[in-house]
């Protein structure tokens, strides 16, 4: 079990609990704004976008190669960038805090 | 306007565009009543995981939701799903559902999509094991019939027809351990979606997976074998089959835009806001024949970006904010372990030019006209896909010298230097 802070564009602090799937389907199946998903996982369409928490990064991982490159497609990407599709929900993840970018 | 915004919307089709203008109207701030349509049961899904990820799976389709139920409560969308809308008279303003129901409405969004297309082809009635793949529904029948097929050792599958849903459905099919073939009427598979270079790159794919890519082969009949089906050719060559799925494209949807007496062509034509000839009418999506203005042409197009990017302009229009559909169109396709991606219009280049990574299976063309950048196919490439996003719109030169040689680092700098 992870729990996992969204903060949406509106600064809304928004605290999920889930045990596996993607970052991603947790933020769509509970409404989170700005991470629409529209590819479904696939790392296609980078409208999944979150900013890590600095604190957070050794906990979350770093993108890999072709996510890095989708992320460039938003001039918002910055080193603590991720598709949050990519990022698998373990026991890991629990506390981080990822700001939606969208 | 404010009143406009009261008003009753109904969209008709529940799938990647209807689903996102219900919500994109929303966010827009329409506060009239919103009432999304759809024929499918299902609460409304992905379909690109269709031919991929889902058909390999066992998953249920409610693991690959657009939304999940409770967001179109909390936006107070009505989704009435398992119904058809009969009739759209677009006079009295009033839509006849399945069921016997009238609905009327005050704006109407056509969002109706596409159906796979059956070709007439002798025997197929009758053959044993046939299916198209469109929706959910396809694709457990799909899953069903090739369990229990498998169970028996008849793991004998022909795709007919080589595009890209044909093809990923032959790769996940073999996937579950298939002895796929491939049947394409034309010379060459993808050959109606793209270049000569690509067919011949996921010809060289499947062949290696042990697909048998059949192509120059018109299907003329399906007749009963001793064991399965034989799909019989017009060069008189026979493909043993025990399961048959049919991937020739599909029509548009457009039976209600007619009954309206709303303009077609190649699909429901529509202005750059998304409106058909009646403006209290919009099409969006697959259905729709709109023009690009950054290829100054018209074109009907089969893809997620399409239906999102259309739901949204249609939304900001019915909002009375008038923004313009002016995207340049992206793709993506997924088969083993390749990913294509692409983006802008290849169809009318006059320049093609490969870039070979030192990776196998790793590369991107780029494609030209009169020196303009107008799209690139990127395999396993996301980087040159990402470049080629940004190129397009910029327009600016590039230094082709720099594209083609792989020691050069592919970057904007060496790009455009
Ligand atoms: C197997 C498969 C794989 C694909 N893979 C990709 C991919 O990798 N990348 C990509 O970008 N695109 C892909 N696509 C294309 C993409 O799914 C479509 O472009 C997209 O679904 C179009 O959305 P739409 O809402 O316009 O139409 P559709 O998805 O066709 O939906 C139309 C809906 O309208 C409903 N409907 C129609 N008429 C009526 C009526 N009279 N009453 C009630 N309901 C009605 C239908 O039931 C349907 O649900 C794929 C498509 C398929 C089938
Ligand atoms: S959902 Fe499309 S890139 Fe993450």
């Amino acid at each position: 079990m992870a729990k996992i802070t969204f903060i949406t564009p509106d600064n809304e602090s928004v605290t999920l609990e889930a045990e596996q799937g993607s970052v991603m389907e947790l933020a769509v199946s509970n409404n989170i704004a700005g991470i629409d998903g529209d590819c479904g996982g696939v790392c296609s369409c980078a409208t999944c976008h979150v900013h890590v928490a600095p604190e957070d990064v050794a906990k979350v991982g770093a993108a890999s190669e072709i996510e890095q490159d989708m992320l460039e497609l938003d001039d918002n990407a910055n080193e603590y960038s991720r598709l949050c599709c990519q990022i698998e929900i373990s026991e890991q993840l629990d506390g981080v805090t990822l700001t939606v970018a969208g | 306007m404010s009143d406009d915004l009261n008003q009753t919307c109904v969209i008709i089709g529940a799938s990647h565009a209807g689903v996102n203008a219900a919500f994109a109207l929303r966010k827009e701030g329409w506060s009239g009543p919103i009432v999304l349509i759809d024929g499918d049961s299902n609460l409304p899904y992905h379909r690109p995981p269709l031919s991929k990820a889902y058909l390999t799976s066992d998953d249920d389709i409610s693991s690959h939701l657009l939304k999940p139920a409770v967001s179109y409560q909390q936006h107070n969308i009505e989704l009435k799903l398992g119904v058809v809308v009969e009739r759209l008279d677009a006079t009295t303003k009033q839509l006849s559902l399945s069921g016997g129901e009238q609905l009327g409405y005050d704006k109407l969004i056509l969002a109706t999509g596409a159906r796979a297309f059956v070709p007439p082809i002798s025997g197929l009635n009758s053959a044993k094991h046939v299916f198209t793949l469109r929706n959910a529904e396809d694709v457990n029948r799909i899953r069903d019939a090739y369990n229990q097929l498998a169970a028996q050792n008849r793991c004998r599958v022909a795709v007919i027809g080589g595009g890209y849903i044909g093809l990923e459905t032959a790769a996940s099919l073999r996937k579950m351990a298939a002895d796929v073939t491939v049947i394409e009427r034309e010379s060459r598979i993808l050959a109606r979606v793209t270049t000569a270079q690509m067919s011949e790159f996921f010809t060289e794919l499947h062949q290696q997976h042990g697909v048998n890519i059949a192509t120059d082969k018109q299907v003329e009949a399906i007749q009963p074998g001793p064991h399965g089906d034989i799909v019989r050719c017009s060069d008189r060559s026979e493909i043993a089959a025990d399961l048959i799925i049919i991937g020739v494209g599909v029509r548009v949807n457009t039976v209600l835009a007619e009954q309206a007496g709303i303009q077609l062509n190649n699909g429901i034509e529509v202005n750059q806001y998304g409106q058909t000839s009646n403006p209290e009418i919009y099409a969006i999506g697959d259905c729709s024949y709109h023009h690009n203005p950054h290829y100054d042409r018209k074109i009907r197009l089969e893809s997620v970006q399409n239906a999102v990017d259309q739901a949204k302009v249609a939304a900001a229009h019915l909002c009375g904010k008038a923004k313009v559909y002016d995207a340049i169109p992206w793709f993506w396709s997924d088969q083993y372990d390749v990913k294509l991606q692409m983006v802008g219009l290849s169809d009318d280049h006059d320049e093609a030019i490969k870039r070979q990574e030192p990776e196998p299976n790793k590369f991107s063309v780029w494609y030209f006209k009169q020196d303009q950048l107008v799209a690139v196919d990127a395999v396993n490439h996301a980087k040159a896909y990402v470049l080629g996003t940004k190129l397009i719109k910029t327009q600016q030169a590039l230094n082709k010298a720099n594209i083609v040689d792989a020691s050069v680092e592919l970057n904007l700098a060496n790009l455009t230097s």
